[in-house]
């Protein structure tokens, strides 16, 4: 419990199930390979002269060396498989194998983006078809399925929106963003060439409309908000914003990050909105695989659709073609041309139209009700011992502020450190930035209640120990981790991002 | 349906906790415009064994690498996969993990991370490489706007050589500043000079090794012309198996290596997920975009690995970050490493003389055919053939005698006649005999 | 010490003829957290009052540096390439970012005196 006890050693290093496993270049022998070729034909060579004459370096280890080391380094991951993950706005929800199934199918995995468009006529059928769920559950009738991420698709949608301005002669400069709003906003803003101006938040954690009304003017390009916003609230005023904006002559970016609140339920099209990204990654189940890949298509109001970039699917007397640029049939002269070589994450799609189509319309409703649902039950049943930030109902997601730790000597990174040696991956920790010590929890439709029960429980302890006076307990954690806690200022003030042979090696 | 474990009565139990009676008093807040009439048009849930069915009807639809002889590339290869890497990409704690925000039970991402850096950096020969972008195409367009920041110009010079989507791109990336993109024209046979557009305006040099036709060379003149010039060298490699057997750009001069990664470890995808490689070198590292993993200890003093440099990044400096980027392409990054694990310096050496001979053979057989021209002198495992017509329709000829004959020129270059009749054709260590003959054999009888 | 002066962005000035040592002061570094990197101008370079002119990193956050008042940098602290712990250790001395030769140094009058700036520090918390 306390610091002091002697930890137990084993002569190995490892413990138990838990392995110490060096790096693959400090296990590799020169004469090793995983691999076996057949012999390479004997031809002359033609490299043109600047064939490789220094050795890379690389480790050499067999088949059984590798698999032990990939697995050893697997065992110290936390996983959606093992535990629930409740991060804000990460939407961690259950990953389906049905989906890598389907993926991994010869016809989808084994085809190149350039092949015939008559060879790979089922693969464009599939881009059609989630393009036409996607159009469907947002309500608007044009997608752009090529950006690669959910940032990608931001950049997506705010280069349709300059380029829509530019068509009209004023590419205008500012972008409004409220405060709470993610970082990859105004990073998006800035990369088109815009300004950005914040919005503040008004006491209930929605935009101040009195705030945005000032900030208008006819050099207001778009405006970026998120809905339900980063605080896990839906935006009430969002049609009466649209309005302001489009009278202004300005367009509505939506970040769908938060799409699972509202998903197969409500549509950002009915609310105003010109466009907005899905992240496939977070409301459709493709998985999170340790940081992506992503897929962030893009869905366009009639009045944005025109800008949208190549590629784009389209079915002309029952056969499937790709519009892939200005030359192409179809093709919109008003284009901003092409964010990305190839079509788009193809692998993510399967996944995701798998996904789709075993939910239906009316799962995919559920999931709204009861992602929103679970959130507001942790959010009810904890609002009596952790300090909620805003009154009310939230969405999926529900935000706490360390006010309730206040004089514990406990922070809010401290209590998630303690959430680990629990069993559970912390929230979403000092995001968004509009409250103190934000912890933000999202527990997705795929919990059962008796997970919801447990992590409910384990918080109310932790809080009743923080209170109690043990912020050593909190300090010092994790303990039952592969690591304890790592120095993170000594690897950003000596960066080292990469092994390196010993000198004379 | 299966996925959703909340039953009806966990459904009354929670909303009786929460205070109401029915899941709509949490939508309070939606205004009524918001609410759809009626249910929306999509299909109810279907059964697993449903939706099988239904996919693979579409998968079947298309006619996939295993089924024909196969000789595309540009920028998008086909290799075989060890059975070990799908196996362990398909892990739990691989597969469903998260980004790395919490390193203590983060270790065997963070891991393998430092590894792939490092693997990028050792195949690139350079001091320095991030943990993986979306692609290939986004890092080279990054790579573009870091340069800017580095020399503060803004003039780009991008080769004739470089992957049309690539320059494209590129284009579409710095539509909305002040930047000018000079693009060169495209030399088929290779020998492109770019030296004389340098001048002191240039941010950097962008050029693709071996080219978008298939030529490699030797680029250290030209990293001398820009260096001398002041602007930067960015190499671009979208065949990272050709770094097994050609030079590496870092020993020629180059400041910024970006690349396509998909070759080792990931199946072709029909486009996509893919696995931007981004390399540089160190005096560049603070303005280079993407996450990086560092090696640090924990308060145990054991050695560990943490994302580090953060503040490069979006969340932390918002409108100045270096990019806009979230994600990386994670799990196409391990797929790389494991799969560049189990070949390691011979087997990848070996992968990469394969690849090479195998092209060899098949332009020897191609040159053999009447009226076909191999027009480069040199190549890596790719090369363009002029055909004695347009190589679209033959391709499409041969499609449909299932044989996926390469790339035509056109398809790339629509509306420019010169490159009606070239063909862009890639072999590799699964190109087998057959499959050279039948396509030889094929042309022949088209081409007559 | 005491004729150095402060500004309201936590920078100290120390001020020798015309030319101004600049830095951030104990309280900032304190809130700061640990400083990872320094990102500092080049000498040469021209900055009106109030100009960003350095970035000061910590793990989890960067916070812009301003020169409170105009002139041409004439030389920057190489120490914090090596060491950036310095700016936590002596944030008021050896710490210091960077020395300008002021443009107007009359603009000295309108920053907070030692006494001044303590003051408006204990109204902050």
């Amino acid at each position: 419990m306390t610091g002091g006890e002697a930890e137990f050693r084993t002569i190995t290093g490892h413990r138990g199930l838990d392995h110490e496993e060096p790096l693959i270049f400090e296990q590799g022998a020169v004469g090793r390979s995983g691999v076996d070729f057949p012999p390479a034909p004997e031809v002359t060579e033609r490299l043109g002269g600047v064939g490789r004459t220094r050795p890379i370096g690389l480790p050499g280890l067999s088949e059984p060396q590798v698999m032990r080391h990939f697995v050893r380094l697997s065992r110290k991951n936390y996983a959606i498989d093992s535990g629930m993950y409740p991060l804000g706005s990460c939407t961690m929800k259950h990953n389906p194998r049905l989906n890598e199934k389907m993926a991994a199918l010869p016809g989808f995995a084994d085809i190149h983006p350039l092949q015939p468009e008559s060879t790979v006529q089922g693969a464009l059928a599939v881009m059609e078809k989630l393009a036409g769920w996607l159009c469907t559950l947002a309500g608007m009738p044009s997608v752009a399925l090529s950006p690669k991420a959910g940032a990608h698709g931001e950049l997506c949608g705010m280069m349709a929106i300059r380029k829509a301005h530019e068509a009209r002669g004023n590419p205008r400069s500012r972008v409004l963003v409220p405060e709470s709003a993610h970082g990859t906003n105004p990073a998006t803003a800035a990369l088109c060439g815009y300004r950005v101006d914040t919005i503040t938040a008004a006491a209930d954690g929605r935009v101040d409309l009195a705030a945005l009304r000032e900030k208008m003017g006819p050099d207001v390009a778009a405006i970026m908000l998120t809905n339900p916003n980063t605080c896990g609230l839906f935006e009430r005023d969002i049609v009466e914003i649209a309005r302001m904006i489009h009278e202004a002559g300005a367009y509505f970016y939506c970040d769908g990050a938060n799409f699972n609140a509202i998903v197969g339920k409500i549509r950002p099209g009915d609310l105003g909105i010109d466009a907005m990204h899905i992240n496939l990654h977070k409301t459709f189940s493709t998985p999170h695989g340790g940081g992506g890949p992503g897929s962030g298509p893009v869905v366009f109001s009639a009045a944005l659709a025109p800008f949208a970039p190549y590629p784009a699917v389209v079915c002309r007397d029952g056969r499937y073609c790709l519009v892939e640029g200005p030359e192409s049939a179809g093709a919109s002269a008003d284009s901003f041309g092409r964010m990305v070589a190839f079509h788009g994450q193809m692998g993510m799609f399967v996944r995701a139209l798998a996904y789709m189509m075993s939910h239906g319309g009316d799962g995919l409703r559920q999931v709204a009700e009861d992602a929103v649902l679970a959130a507001n039950y942790l959010l009810a049943s904890l609002k009596d011992v952790m300090t909620a930030s805003f009154d009310g109902p939230c969405m999926h997601e529900c935000l706490f502020d360390d006010r309730f730790l206040k004089d514990c000597g406990v922070d809010t990174l401290d209590f998630a450190k303690a959430m680990i040696d629990e069993g559970f991956h912390p929230m979403t920790m000092y995001f968004p930035l509009v409250v103190h010590g934000a912890m933000l929890f999202e527990p997705t439709e795929s919990e059962s209640r008796e997970s919801l029960d447990e992590l409910i429980a384990a918080l109310r302890g932790l809080v009743a120990a923080a209170r109690a006076g043990g912020s050593e307990h909190f300090s010092g954690a994790p303990r039952l981790t592969p690591r304890r806690r790592l120095d993170e200022t000594r690897a950003a003030r000596h960066p080292v991002l990469r092994w390196q042979a010993a000198e004379g090696d | 349906m299966r996925y959703l474990p909340l039953t009806r009565a966990d459904r009354q139990a929670m909303l009786s906790v929460i205070g109401v009676d029915h899941v709509d008093a949490l939508f309070c807040d939606v205004p009524r415009q918001g609410w759809p009439q009626g249910p929306l048009d999509l299909p109810d849930h279907a059964s697993e064994m449903a939706v099988e069915a239904a996919l693979s009807a579409f998968a079947e639809g298309n006619l996939n690498a295993a089924q024909a002889p196969f000789f595309l590339g540009a920028g998008a290869y086909r290799h075989h996969l060890p059975a070990t890497v799908s196996h362990l990409i398909q892990r739990s704690e691989f597969l469903t993990s998260y980004t790395p925000y919490q390193p203590e039970i983060s270790q065997g991402t963070l891991q393998y991370l430092f590894e792939f850096q490092t693997q990028v950096a050792m195949i690139t020969g350079m001091e320095v490489a991030n943990a993986s972008m979306y692609d290939g195409s986004t890092a080279c367009s990054e790579a573009v706007l870091m340069a800017r920041r580095i020399t503060r110009r803004q003039k780009a010079i991008l080769s004739g050589g470089l992957h049309p989507h690539y320059a494209a791109v590129v284009r579409t990336m710095t539509a909305f500043t002040d930047d000018e993109i000079v693009v060169a024209p495209a030399v088929v046979e290779g020998g492109e000079e770019l030296a004389g557009l340098i001048d002191r305006e240039t941010s950097c040099v962008v050029v693709q090794n071996p080219d978008f036709f298939g030529n490699p060379r030797d680029l250290t003149g030209l990293a001398e012309a820009a260096h001398a010039a002041g602007a930067l060298l960015i190499v671009v490699v979208t065949e990272a198996v050709s770094l097994g057997a050609l030079e590496s750009p870092g020993s020629m001069g180059a400041d910024i290596v970006v690349g396509e990664g998909q070759s080792i470890g990931n199946p072709m995808n029909f486009g996509g997920p893919y696995l931007g490689l981004f390399a540089t070198r160190q005096r560049f590292l603070r303005q280079m975009p993407g996450r990086l993993c560092g090696e640090t200890v924990d308060s145990q003093g054991r050695r560990g690995y943490v994302l580090t440099l953060s503040t490069r990044e979006q969340h932390i400096r918002r409108e100045k970050a270096t990019s806009n980027i979230c994600t990386n392409s994670g799990l196409c990054a391990l797929a790389f490493t494991i799969h560049l694990a189990l070949l390691g310096e011979e087997g990848f050496r070996a992968l990469a003389t394969l690849n090479h001979r195998r092209a060899v053979q098949l332009a020897e057989r191609l040159a053999a055919v009447p009226g076909v021209a191999v027009l480069n002198p040199a190549f890596f495992n790719e090369f363009t053939v002029r055909l004695p017509a347009p190589a679209g329709p033959i391709v499409e000829v041969l499609a449909g005698r299932e044989i996926l004959a390469g790339v035509p020129l056109s398809r790339l270059y629509p509306g420019q006649a010169e490159f009606d009749n070239l063909l862009l054709v890639c072999a590799s260590e699964m190109t087998g005999d057959d499959d050279i003959a039948d396509l030889a054999e094929a042309l022949e009888e088209i081409v007559k | 010490m005491s004729d150095r002066r402060f500004s309201q962005d936590h920078e100290w000035l120390a001020v020798d003829g015309d030319t101004a040592t600049v830095g951030i002061t104990d309280y900032a570094q304190n809130a700061l957290g640990d400083v990872v990197y320094v990102e500092l101008p080049e000498v040469g370079a021209r900055f009106a009052a109030h100009d960003e002119v350095a970035v000061v990193e910590s793990v989890k956050a960067a916070s812009e540096v301003f020169t409170p008042l105009g002139g041409e940098i004439v030389a920057v602290n190489e120490a914090l390439a090596d060491d950036p712990s310095l700016v936590n250790s002596a944030a008021e001395k050896d710490g210091w970012f960077f020395q300008i030769r002021l443009a107007e140094p009359g603009e000295l009058d309108g920053l907070m005196t030692a006494d001044q700036y303590r003051s408006f520090v204990e109204g902050l918390d």
